[in-house]
This record gives C-alpha cells, structure tokens and sequence, in this order.
C-alpha cells in the first residue's frame, strides 16, 4: 500500500484503486475506461446484457441494463459454457471491518443474488475476517463476531439457503482449501505480490502471506463437501472492480496449476453522499445511508448531505436544468430506481430544469426507505441458528436445480 | 407480562441464593434509598438504563462511588464519543419493566430485556454486599456477587464485571475495547411498537414455537465449531424469530399484498381507461410489482424452514438397532 502511494506521488497525475486504496485524481472522478485499460479487462457492453436475457428468460438486472456493473473478465466463456449446459458457481466475499453495513456493501450482493436466481447456480460467500484481524487490527473475537453480523445482513439480500454456502476464514481454512493455498502461493514470488498489492519490507508476513486465502475459493477443488468430483466447474466472480488485483493474480496461477481461470464481472464504485470526490467512510455516518438508518435518518441525509446539481436559484435552475453528471441523487436513483421509464423521466425532466431538486430527493428518499425497510425485515427474520445453517460445512444436493 | 418482586424473590429463593432484603417507603434517588439502608453494611449501586443511537440498550450498573464517565463508555464501546445517551422513560417500562428509579442488573430476568447488555462494576466483587432494588422501588435487596452471577447465569446471561473507571485509549489501533458489550441483535420489532405492524409484528413473540422449544432445550449448547463468538455475549440461542416459517401466516402475508395493490389499482379511472380489460390489466400489474417482493417472502420461509430441519438435523438421535 505504501509502495503504491510513493509511485502515486511520483506520479501525481495518477488514480490510486487497489483493494485497500480508491481515489480519484486530485479534486476529479475515477476514470473507468482508463481503469479498464489499465488493468486489462473488459467491458461489458449492450450485447452481453441482451445475451443475459436470452440465456436466462427474465429481464436483466437493473445493475446490468443501468451499466453498474460494467466491465469482466471471460463472462463470455461462461455464457458460452451455460448454453451448452455446463453449470458454474458464483464466488464473492465480504471483508467484515465494521458492523454497519452501508448500500455500497450490499450493492455486489444484490446482484449476486439476482445471479444466483437467474442461472440456478450455487454460491460461496467468504468472509474474510483473518484479513481484517490483519489489516485492521482488530482481535481474533472481534473480527468473528463482526463476520457473524455481516452474514446476518448478507443472508438478509435473499440468497437461497439449499444453493449457499457462507464460511469465515477462521474456520474454514484448512484441508482442501488449505492445500489450494499452498499450490497458489508457491507460483507467486514475493517480488510478484509486491508488485501486485505494493506490500513493503515493513508489512507483516501475515498480510504477505493473505492473498491465496481470497485466491482459492475460485477453485472448486476448494470446497470438496461441495464439488467433488467436478473439478471442471467454472466459477464466476462478481466483485467491484478494485478487487481485480487478487483475482488477476488468481488467473495468472490457475492454469499452472491445472484449473479453470475463474471469470469475474465487476461494479463501479457507489458514490458518497458528498459527490463522487468525497469519500464513504465509516467514521462518517453522513457519507452513506446504512442499513440500520431509520426513515427520518435517511430523509435527512439526503436533504441535507446530498450533493446536487441543481443551480442555486429556482429561476437559474429552470433556465440551466441540472448538471446531472455530479448530481447525486440522480446518481442513487440509477442504482436504486427499477422502472427505466420513469428514471428517463426524471432525468429529462431534472436535466431540462422543469423538475426541481426537491422532488428528485423526495423520490429517492422514498426508494431508499423502501429498500432499507425491507432489508430490516429481511434482517429481523435471521436468526443465529440459521447462520449456523448457513455457514455449516453440508453438502448442497439440490445447488443446480 | 414482566417479574414482578414476589416472583424474582421467590427465584432467588429456589436458587438458595443468600439475600437480606429490606423494605422502606418508594425511593427514587440513590440519596434516598441510603436513608433507609445506607447502614446495612452493604454498598449502594447507582444504575443506569442507556442507550445508543441504534437502539441498543444498556444497563451500568456501578457502586454509589464509582465515576462513570459516559463519554468514556461510550468510546469503549465503539459507539464514538456522543453514542450514549440515557434511555427515554418509555423504554424503562417496555424494556427493562421496571418503574422509574428502579433500574437495577435483575430487570434482565426479563424477556424484553434480552438484548440488553450489563455492565458490572468490578468493585462490586471486592464488597461483601450490594444493594440493589429487586425490580420494585419499595424494596431494596443485598447480596453478594457470587449471588448475583449465580441469578445470573441460571437466566442465560454470562456475568462479566469491568472496570468502569479505566480510560484507555481508542484509536485506530486500538479497538475499544468494550466492542463486545454492544448487544449485536437490534431489538426485533414485535418487542417495541415501532410503525406499521404487520400481521407477522402482533404475534411475533407466540408463534415460531417450533423455534424456540426446540431452541429452548439447548439453549446453553451452541453448535461447536461456529460458536466462537466472544465470551461476553449473553448465551442465547433463544431468538424470536418472525414467523415466516409458519405457512398460515406466510399465506396470510401474501394474500394481504395482493389484495392490498388490488384495492389500489381498481379505482374510477382506471375502470374508464380499461372498461372490460381491467382484469388484466390489474393481474398484469399486480404480477409485476409484487413479484419480487413475494419471492423474497418466499426465500425468507424456506429458509427458515430449512434451518428448523437443520437444527433438529445436528440433534437427532439415530434408531437404536
């Protein structure tokens, strides 16, 4: 991380994404197609989503059609393997540093599960609390306690419990997955994993020695009470697009090794309250809505913290309209909003100056609350037995039906 | 529905749990209740009834003496320097159901108070006696802490004591280190009347019988291999849960929002717009807006279902050849 900032600085010009770090250039936005380029992925373009639609007889998932989820690696390989009937598995994760959840954290997971829905394929969902104990300092306890949490919210976003398998480092880690680590990290020198997650001589060997632990869940020789016997199984990797380095890393060591590379499909990143150059932060409870915000909370965080981009009078806005591409409002509702017609609606209407800032935050503060209060629901309905079910290393006769 | 004085004493009394109690007229203020048994040879608590800004409660319970900065607790707790605050009168009566100036650790015996965290004063193990109120204002009960964590633990609850008058620092090295205490269930809606109730909310704590008998019986046996949360964690495995795992109620559940967008989308317009199509219209509509909600509902119920069997799964006793 260190190693990365000092090139930054060298190259003062540059966006800094790597798992630990985002930012944009000075005072601008992150630069995806540079991003894309940069790290040598793919975009996601109109005839995938279509393809998706076809292969999977429903309609795409509004991350999809809204280009949220925007760029990947393969994803065509694994349509191309779905319609000759070879089923894959869905692989993402959630590093559980804090209790409160905000929608960016959610944001992979309702998507996956929308995956999980339309191709009727299993899924692994790690919890990476060993990292957190790591990078955060936190306590072993702690770090299980808050990964038990997390799985509460995750399972929450609706995933199937006969096709979903969620496990915390701490407790799986060993046996098969085990010895899928050793494998990875034997092809990986240190000079290569300091170039890749910039670690510096004063790192501790611990975080050195992390990244086969996010790399081999993408094999499924990883999760033997699952996939025995199918060690041709792809896995597909949704994820927001400042993991890729791992994964990068992951596809470079697969095929030495006598695996699948795995595919990935990843997401933007979900922008701050403050605007796109502000940043989410947990100490910041304004920067984000979370999901334990209450009705009221989440009216006032978006009446008094969104940034916008109206015009400051009423008479300019309706002259000028508003500049949409900072608005942030209007940016929420094209992750949030389901019914295209009425976002084309209100994004005319906002950009044009004939509807007014205030109406645009009343309709996101609806959709918001919405949502949160049905995540609570979900939420309350989660019980410790059934994390326990959830999280119980159990075979899953029925993840393909 | 709360434990009213008789009955906790009456518990005490099962347990063999030395106590000497003492009644005197309703005191409300620490400074009152020492008129009547400050010369007990026992030592006055002063209790505390917080809460945070996610409706998280908190009982500190402390000697008369000790200082309790809540500024400090609270960054111990990890909730930032301003997250305590005290608990609105309201919640003395939901919660803990006890009256006012009669906060006191025994109103856990409570069921609404599950989820509220205790925090001990260590200096009450070096005491011989505390004092405190036996869930009524008109009574005052002294033991020692070995009777207290026995009454304790014979409810579920692991007593853990902590020095109420350290201020380590928290920073981003050092986690605060109280983050344990922070109760990690918000409380389930069927316990505070919070805003709409639907019909799953009224008659959330009865049902899911299933649940809680068969969670009752080993309430104190956690599946091992997972369970390793923090010791500090009040032991239950007892949780109300919804009763998505019900299907009378799950059907019920649906049914309501069908009919509800039924009634909403047959109106005087939309009977002129449609005239003999309004049938399908409204189930064209009706199918779109609600599918995915009633697929969660769904997914919530299978869930559930799936972990009812899992559970009794981990306890079944295979047939004796």
């Amino acid at each position: 991380m260190e190693k990365i900032e000092d090139k930054n600085r060298q190259q003062e010009e540059e966006q800094v994404v790597n798992p630990w770090e985002v930012s944009a250039k000075e005072g601008g936005k992150i630069d995806y197609d540079k991003l894309i380029d940069k790290f040598g992925c793919q975009r996601l373009d109109q005839s995938f989503v279509d393809r998706v639609q076809r292969l999977t007889c429903r309609p795409p998932h509004v991350f999809l059609r809204r280009g949220i989820f925007f760029a990947h690696r393969d994803f065509n390989d694994i349509l191309d393997a779905y319609e000759r009937g070879e089923k894959f598995y869905l692989y993402t994760g959630r590093g559980p540093s804090s209790e409160a959840l905000h929608l960016g954290h959610l944001i992979p997971f309702m998507f996956t599960k929308y995956l999980q829905d339309a191709f009727k394929v299993p899924l692994v969902i790690q919890l990476t609390d060993d990292e957190k104990c790591m990078w955060k300092n936190l306590s072993v306890e702690e770090s299980q306690r808050l990964a038990r949490e997390n799985a509460k919210d995750i399972i929450a976003c609706g995933f199937d419990i006969s096709k979903t398998f969620i496990f915390s480092d701490f407790d799986y880690v060993g046996g098969a997955f085990y010895k899928n680590m050793v494998k990875v990290a034997k092809c990986v020198t240190y000079n290569k994993v300091v170039g890749i997650f910039g670690f510096t001589g004063e790192d501790h060997i611990g975080k050195v020695s992390f990244p086969p632990v996010q790399a081999v869940p993408s094999f499924p020789s990883s999760f033997p009470h699952l996939f025995s016997g199918k060690d041709n199984l792809r896995c597909l990797i949704p994820c927001a697009i400042d993991q890729d380095p791992y994964f990068r890393m992951t596809r470079d060591v697969a095929p030495r090794i006598g695996y699948h590379k795995p595919a990935l499909i990843e997401s933007l990143f979900f922008p701050a309250l403050q605007g796109e150059t502000g940043k989410m932060s947990a100490s910041d409870p304004n920067s984000a809505i979370y999901v334990t915000d209450s009705a009221k909370d989440i009216k006032h965080k978006v009446n008094k913290h969104a940034f916008t981009g109206g015009q400051e009078s009423i008479e300019k806005h309706r002259q000028y309209g508003a500049n949409l591409e900072v608005d942030i409002p209007i940016k929420y509702l094209n992750f949030f909003l389901e019914d295209d017609a009425e976002l084309e609606h209100i994004k005319k209407e906002y950009g044009a100056g004939r509807m007014l800032t205030g109406e645009v935050k009343k309709r996101l503060t609806e959709v918001l609350t919405e949502l949160v209060e049905r995540h609570r629901r979900a939420r309350a309905a989660v019980t410790d037995e059934m994390v326990d079910a959830f999280m119980a290393v159990r075979p899953l006769p029925n993840m393909f039906d | 529905m709360g434990y009213s004085k008789d009955q906790l004493l009456a518990l005490l009394k099962e347990l063999q749990i030395k106590f000497s109690q003492y009644e005197h007229p309703v005191v409300l203020t620490v400074e009152a209740q020492a008129k009547y048994v400050g010369n007990t040879g026992g030592v006055l608590s002063k209790n505390l009834f917080m809460k945070d800004k996610k409706h998280r409660y908190y009982v500190v319970s402390a000697l008369a003496d000790t200082k309790v900065d809540l500024k400090v607790l609270s960054q111990r707790l990890g909730l930032g320097k301003g997250g305590l605050r005290m608990a609105p009168e309201e919640a003395l009566g939901e919660i803990l159901q006890v009256p006012l100036g009669c906060v006191t650790p025994f109103a856990v015996v409570n069921e609404s108070a599950r989820h509220v965290s205790l925090l001990l004063d260590q200096e009450f193990k070096s005491q011989e006696c505390c004092i405190f109120h036996p869930l009524s204002n008109d009574m005052s009960i002294s033991l020692n802490t070995q009777g207290l964590d026995k009454f304790l633990k014979s409810i579920g609850r692991n007593p853990s004591y902590i020095d109420l008058e350290a201020n380590p620092s928290v920073g981003k090295d050092q986690p605060p280190d109280l983050a344990a205490f922070v109760p990690s269930d918000s409380p389930v809606l069927s316990v505070l009347p919070e805003k709409a109730p639907s019909s799953q909310d009224s008659t959330g704590k009865s049902v899911g019988a299933a649940t809680n008998s068969a969670a009752v019986t080993a309430k104190a046996v956690k599946p091992s291999g997972n369970a390793q949360n923090v010791k500090e964690k009040p032991v239950d495995s007892v949780q109300p849960s919804i009763p998505a795992a019900d299907a009378g109620k799950f059907v019920e559940e649906l049914l309501d929002r069908a009919s509800a967008l039924l009634l909403s989308e047959i109106s005087e317009d939309s009977i002129k717009q449609h005239d003999g199509q309004l049938g399908v219209e409204v189930a064209n509509n009706i199918k779109k807006c609600v599918r995915e909600d009633l697929k969660n509902l769904a997914t919530i119920f299978k869930n559930t279902a799936y972990t009812e069997g899992f559970y009794a799964g981990t306890r079944y006793q295979p047939k004796r050849l």
